[in-house]
C-alpha cells in the first residue's frame, strides 16, 4: 500500500500494522488467530504473499514464535501478532530470542485478562509482562501506539529497533487502538526509514555478545554458527557452568539496550513546563488527555502530559523532569496498577503519584473521569 | 452541520452495526471530515449486544468513544433500552420498528423505520436492514452526502453484495420524509 506518493487511508489499527509490516520489509508472519489481533493475521494472509512473503498459521502460539525465530535466522524480517493468552504462551521462546539475539517483532494487542478474561474488551494489563514476561535477566523494548497512524509508524520502528539491536521488540497495542478506524497518512515508500541488521564479513568469527551489536549471519551462508539458548560465548559455543561467560553475555544483553536508551526512548510532552498537575499515560488511555487539558483550564487547573510512545525502556528523565514542576502526578491506566509503580519508582517521593484504574467491559477512562481524579488529587495536596 | 457529530449504531451481533458504522465513517472521510470509528461486540459471532460508534468532526478527534450522542440508531429493544439515556435532548433517534416494541416519549426527533421488514419483503435479505437504517440516518440528518455513502459501500462490501446494499441504502433514504 505504500507507493510513490503519500496517501491517506481510512484504516483499522490492525490493518495499518499489517501494512507497516510489509513496508518495513517483513516477509514472514506466523501466527494463531486471537481476538483482538486476528485482523493483522487476516490482512497479512492476503497481502504478504502479494509482496513475495509467507504467512503461515501454526498449531499454537508457541510454534508461531518458534517459526518466527527460525525465519529470522534464515534472513527474513519476521513477526507474530497475538493477545494476552497467546503472549503468555510465547514467553519462553521470547526469552530464547533475547538470549540468541534474534531480531523479531511480537505484537500484543491487549485485552482484559488474566486468562481468557474478556476477549473482545480492551485492557492494558500486559505492561509488566512486556517487561518481565520471560524468566532470567534481560531488558526489553516495548512500544505503545495510541492511534491508527502510530499502529503504522511504530510497527515500522519496532522492526528497525529489532534489527538495530538484534532483539525481540514488542508492539504493545490495545483493543481500542487496534480495532478503531481513522485516517492515517502513509508516506511515500522512499521516505520510510528502514534499518537492516548488520551482516558479517567473510572473515568474521564472532556473532554474539559483542561490545557493539555483533553481525548476524543467516543459515546457509556458510558460517559456523551454533545458535543456542544456553549460555554461549561470542562464537555461539556453550558454556553452561562458567560464571564469567554467563555474566558477560547477560550484561551485554542488558547493556546494549540500556546504553542506547536515550536513542530508543520516545514520548510526547504537552504543557509540562507550566502546569500544576502532571498526567503520565500511554496507549488508548492517552486519547483522553487533550480534552482533559481543555476541561481543566475551564476549572482553573493547568494540566501537563507525558504520553509514552516507548514504555520500555521507560522514559525516566521525562517523568522525573515533569515531577519538578507539578504538585501531583496522576497515572490513568486500564489495569489494577502497573505503570503507576514505575512512575512512583522514578519520581521517588518528589511529589505524590496517584493511580486511576478502570478494568473490564472495554470501557475507557473518560476525560471527565480523569479530570475528576485530577481535581480530587489537587485538593488533597493543597 | 455542527462541528462535531457523534453517532451510535446499536443492535445485535450479526445485524451489521459495525459495517454500517464503517461505511458511515468512510463516507465522512470522502466528504473531507475527520473521523474515528470504534466498535464493541461480544465474544459470540451472533446474537450478543453489538454497537458501533462514529465521531465526525472538522478537527482532530482525541477521545474516540461516544459519551453523549447526537444520533442513536437502535436495531433491538435491548439497544434502545440501554443507550437511550445517552442521546442528547435535541438529538435524533432512529429505530428499526420491526425489532423494537416500545419507544418511550422523548424530546428528540424520532424516526420509526421498518428496516428489517422491508429488507425481508423488498430485498429478500434480512441482513440488509443495516443499510436501510443507514439510508434513513443520512436522509434524516444530512450528516454525509449520499454519493459518499454509495462510494463507501462499494469500497466496503464484496462485489456481489454491492448492488443489494446500495438498494437497501436507497430504500432507507425514501422511507424518511423530510
Amino acid at each position: 500500500m505504500t507507493g510513490k506518493t503519500s496517501a491517506t487511508h481510512f484504516w483499522q489499527g490492525n490493518e495499518a500494522c499489517a501494512e507497516a509490516t510489509i513496508a518495513a520489509g517483513c516477509r514472514f508472519f506466523a501466527g494463531y488467530p486471537i481476538t483482538p489481533a486476528s485482523e493483522i493475521f487476516e490482512h497479512l494472509a492476503r497481502r504478504l504473499p502479494q509482496a513475495g512473503g509467507i504467512t503461515i498459521q501454526m498449531e499454537d502460539e508457541i510454534a508461531s514464535i518458534g517459526a518466527v525465530i527460525g525465519a529470522s535466522w534464515a534472513g527474513a524480517k519476521a513477526m507474530t501478532a497475538t493477545s494476552g493468552p497467546g503472549f503468555s504462551l510465547m514467553q519462553e521462546l521470547i526469552g530464547y530470542a533475547f538470549m540468541t539475539e534474534t531480531p523479531c517483532v511480537v505484537v500484543d494487542v491487549q485485552r482484559a485478562g488474566p486468562s481468557t478474561g474478556q476477549a473482545t474488551k480492551a485492557g492494558q494489563g500486559d505492561v509488566m509482562q512486556a517487561r518481565w514476561g520471560t524468566h532470567g535477566d534481560y531488558t526489553s523494548i516495548a512500544l505503545s501506539p495510541n492511534s491508527v497512524q502510530e499502529m503504522f509508524d511504530l510497527t515500522i520502528r519496532a522492526f528497525n529497533l529489532a534489527e538495530t539491536y538484534r532483539t525481540p521488540v514488542v508492539l504493545l497495542a490495545d483493543e481500542v487502538v487496534a480495532h478503531m478506524r481513522e485516517q492515517a497518512v502513509i508516506p511515500p515508500s522512499n521516505q520510510i526509514k528502514i534499518t537492516n541488521r548488520k551482516k558479517p564479513k567473510p572473515t568474521d568469527k564472532a556473532f554474539f555478545n559483542g561490545e557493539d551489536i555483533a553481525p548476524m549471519p543467516s543459515v546457509g551462508e556458510g558460517y559456523n554458527v551454533p545458535v543456542t539458548g544456553s549460555t554461549h560465548n561470542e562464537h555461539g559455543y556453550r558454556f553452561t557452568a562458567d560464571r564469567t561467560v554467563h555474566e558477560k553475555l547477560v550484561k551485554n544483553l542488558i547493556r546494549k539496550i540500556r546504553d542506547n536508551a536515550g536513542k530508543i526512548v520516545d514520548y510526547e510532552s504537552l504543557n509540562v513546563d507550566d502546569c500544576d498537575v502532571g498526567v503520565v499515560s500511554f496507549g488508548c488511555t492517552s486519547r483522553a488527555i487533550h480534552e482533559t487539558i481543555e476541561l481543566a483550564k475551564k476549572k482553573g487547573l493547568t494540566v501537563g502530559s507525558v504520553r509514552l510512545k516507548t514504555i520500555w525502556p521507560f522514559p525516566e528523565e521525562a517523568v522525573r523532569n515533569m515531577a519538578k514542576n507539578v504538585k501531583v502526578i496522576v497515572v490513568p491506566e486500564l489495569n489494577m496498577r502497573e505503570m503507576f509503580y514505575e512512575v512512583e519508582r522514578v519520581v521517588h517521593g518528589a511529589v505524590p503519584v496517584v493511580p486511576l484504574n478502570k478494568i473490564g467491559g472495554g470501557e475507557m477512562i473518560t476525560p471527565e473521569e480523569l479530570l475528576a481524579e485530577i481535581a480530587r488529587s489537587v485538593k488533597k495536596v493543597d | 452541520m455542527q462541528k462535531r457529530n457523534e453517532v451510535r449504531i446499536a443492535g445485535l451481533g450479526g445485524q451489521g452495526v459495525v459495517l454500517a458504522g464503517k461505511i458511515l465513517g468512510r463516507a465522512a472521510v470522502h466528504d473531507g471530515k475527520r473521523v474515528v470509528q470504534t466498535q464493541s461486540y461480544g465474544a459470540e459471532a451472533r446474537g450478543s449486544a453489538a454497537k458501533s460508534e462514529v465521531i465526525i468532526a472538522d478537527e482532530r478527534i482525541g477521545f474516540p468513544k461516544v459519551r453523549k450522542c447526537d444520533v442513536l440508531v437502535a436495531m433491538s429493544q435491548n439497544a434502545l433500552d440501554k443507550y437511550l439515556k445517552d442521546l442528547k435532548e435535541d438529538g435524533t433517534l432512529l429505530v428499526d420498528e420491526s425489532m423494537v416494541r416500545e419507544v418511550p416519549e422523548i424530546k428528540a426527533r424520532v424516526f420509526n423505520v421498518p428496516a428489517t421488514k422491508m429488507a425481508e419483503t423488498k430485498l429478500k435479505l434480512k441482513i440488509c436492514a443495516n443499510m436501510i437504517m443507514l439510508g434513513a440516518l443520512v436522509k434524516a440528518t444530512g450528516m454525509v452526502s449520499q454519493e459518499a455513502v454509495e462510494k463507501a459501500i462499494t469500497q466496503s462490501v464484496l462485489d456481489k453484495a454491492q448492488k443489494v446494499n446500495i438498494q437497501g441504502f436507497r430504500i432507507g433514504l425514501e422511507l424518511v420524509k423530510q
